[in-house]
């Protein structure tokens, strides 16, 4: 039965698309020239925080880890740890609550670090935007290397965002 | 609207369940399903009702540190959200008072968790494997979200209305739309209040069907996990068909929806749920088959009765510790009366009375839309709020449990409001409910209740 439910599916659901931003992947390209992308390797390790969102960019970054979307096809992982991880990817606003462990995180992981901002919140906060108990979007905090926009964006989206890192990472190869 | 005025004494014994308290210009307001009531603020004090209702501490502390308005007569001493009063961002943490007793150690889990959830500081008091005592420590994700809706239209404000808490979007733009519609004298057209309850019911499935997945996941089950959550997929999929979002964000406005349903929309949905309806008994039966599941949650994360009742537990939560709540019903709101609801409710209270609740909510849910879509009545989607005055009160049944907006609108400007998610009667809850199981199921506990952390942030 679960077979036939996957194979019907498989069939009808279209895949994701996997054009990324081409402007941005050749600044990252760039960047990423400079900081030995050898010592990487393909693979990249996300480490999540949010730093103050509405839950909804959490329930998308969920869904690219599910069977349709399986984010690990492309070398990405999610993992617990930040002494592991190449990406700080952040969600939500930069909440005033949230700054200290946001930056306690990017400085307890390894350089080089590529930082992503994951929807319209983490971009400039958002519809929260200049609410004093928030300081703007991820980079009132840190410094951001790719911004994802979208009121969640959607897994598709979300992928996108993370091929043109990885393409950038392998020089488009 | 408006609510009886009480002295302190009537304030601090008024009966009933204790459902929210908020403090606005010079009133403290507490919300009881007996109704509403109010008392004057006295040097911007008011009687604490905490030490008869212990669901009040949270929202005591939040109204002081929002609106500086204090409980007298409170027992605890901890802020709500106000952590981080120094301008470098850092504070000295707060006094945790772990379990007194020999060989007890702490145990400081978050704010930022391992998985991909929102943030929250968890202490626990443990004794080798046994939890003591937890003591959750919320507000990090504060956004002052309340304090950006006052001086906005009821439209305006919408938009943070459904930004309350992403998962329940569709729940708290209709607990939003309802007390607008109910300061201003508004009726939506019927149509708009058939799709509303068709997207909150998709809403609810999504939740529901990767909750009871995350819970498989997390007792080892990755088979189920995975089932589930290529369903809660299919109904994001579906619902971006029919609405235009994944999860309907912004769908649900005062006066009644943004845009009605898409061609061709509808039979995305009844795919869905087809789909779903046909492998759900399938998938139940290796929920209940399998002894390490079933030992895994059942008598996991026990919540009794008495204790639901205290804390006027709703929801999945409330239901599976023999509470037979539900707002859809009671205080109900439309179509439900049309739609011969029937509430599941089990009484043992553990992680799997939550299971079981979620799987039967389901069936319910896909029947019900089924009907809706199948009578969807014809004409008019929305009506535009006038620019009058008036108080309202809202409530919607989400996923979780209900969710209730108050508001004061002033020649069409809100001019207060205040919401409270069930999660804040819910909290409280999942602390006594980690108290009942080793530290390892904790992850199980905390996701059978799945409270939300913005929803109660603000
Ligand atoms: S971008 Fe939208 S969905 Fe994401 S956290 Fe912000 S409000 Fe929520």
């Amino acid at each position: 039965m679960v077979w036939s439910t996957l194979a019907q599916h498989l069939l009808t659901k279209p895949r994701a698309p996997r054009e990324a931003g081409h402007s941005t992947a050749a600044a990252l390209a760039e960047r990423l020239q400079n900081l030995s992308n050898e010592k990487l390797g393909r693979s990249l390790a996300i480490r999540h925080v949010d730093a103050g969102s509405c839950n909804g960019c959490e329930l998308e970054l969920r869904a690219i880890q599910n069977m349709v979307y399986d984010l690990t096809q492309y070398g990405l992982s999610f993992t617990p740890s930040p002494r592991h991880a190449d990406v700080l990817l952040i969600t939500g606003v930069a909440a005033r609550n949230m700054a200290e462990a946001l930056r306690q995180t990017r400085a307890a992981m390894p350089d080089p670090v590529f930082t992503i901002a994951v929807g319209d919140c983490a971009v400039d906060g958002g519809v929260f935007k200049g609410s004093p108990a928030i300081t703007g979007g991820a980079d009132s905090i840190l410094t951001v290397d790719l911004m994802i926009s979208g009121c969640p964006p959607t897994p598709g989206q979300i992928i996108d965002g993370l091929l043109s890192l990885i393409e950038a990472h392998t020089g488009g190869k | 609207m408006t609510p009886p005025n009480l002295s302190a004494h009537f304030w601090q014994n008024h009966s009933g369940e204790f459902i929210a308290l908020w403090t606005s210009g010079e009133l403290a307001y507490a919300l009881f399903d007996t109704g509403l009531i109010t008392t004057s603020l006295e040097d911007g004090t008011y009687p604490a009702l905490s030490p008869k209702h212990p669901g009040a501490a949270w929202f005591e502390k939040l109204g002081q540190d929002l609106n500086g308005h204090k409980a007298s007569g409170v027992t605890h001493a901890n802020t709500a959200i106000e952590h981080f009063l120094s301008p470098n961002g850092t504070a000295p943490w707060p006094e945790f008072r772990p379990a007194p007793g020999d060989g007890v150690h702490q145990m400081a889990v978050g704010p930022i968790h391992a998985g991909i959830i929102e943030p929250g500081h968890f202490r626990f008091s443990i004794i080798g494997e046994k939890v003591l005592k937890l003591e959750a420590r919320l507000g990090y994700t504060h956004k002052g979200t309340l304090a950006l809706m006052r001086g906005k239209s009821p439209r305006n404000a919408a938009r943070f209305a459904a930004r309350i808490s992403g998962d329940a979007t569709v729940a708290h733009s209709l607990a939003f739309a309802h007390a607008t519609e109910a300061a201003l004298g508004l009726t939506p057209p019927p149509r708009a209040v058939h799709l509303r309850a068709v997207m909150a019911e998709l809403e609810r499935m999504a939740n529901h069907t990767s909750d009871i997945g995350a819970i498989a996941g997390d007792a080892g089950f990755a088979f189920l996990d995975a089932r589930f959550a290529w369903h809660r997929e299919s109904l994001c999929a579906a619902a971006s068909a029919a609405f235009g979002h994944r999860l309907m964000m912004d769908m649900v406005i005062p006066g009644g929806i943004a845009g009605d349903i898409k061609t061709g929309g509808a039979d995305a949905i009844r795919r869905t749920l087809d789909a779903l309806e046909t492998e759900l008994p399938g998938l139940t039966r290796v929920f209940e088959d399998y002894a390490s599941l079933q030992d895994r949650l059942v008598g996991t994360g026990h919540i009794g009765t008495h204790l639901a009742a205290r804390y006027a537990a709703g929801g999945v939560t409330g239901r599976a510790s023999g509470r037979q709540t539900d707002a859809r019903i009671n205080p109900g709101y439309a179509p439900y009366e049309l739609m011969e609801l029937s509430v599941p409710v089990e009484t043992e209270g553990d992680v799997a009375a939550r299971v079981k609740i979620r799987l039967a909510e389901l069936a319910e849910s896909y029947r019900m839309i089924r009907t809706l879509l199948n009578h969807l009545p014809d004409g008019q989607i929305a009506l535009a709020p006038p620019a009058t005055s008036g108080m309202g009160l809202g409530v919607a049944e989400s996923f979780r449990g209900p969710v209730w907006h108050w508001l004061n609108i002033d020649t069409g400007l809100i001019t207060d409001i205040f919401l409270a998610d069930a999660s804040t009667l819910h909290w409280p809850l999942v602390e006594h409910a980690a108290c009942t199981s080793i530290i390892a199921d904790f992850p199980l506990i905390n996701k059978s209740v799945n409270a939300s952390y913005s929803g109660v942030d603000l």
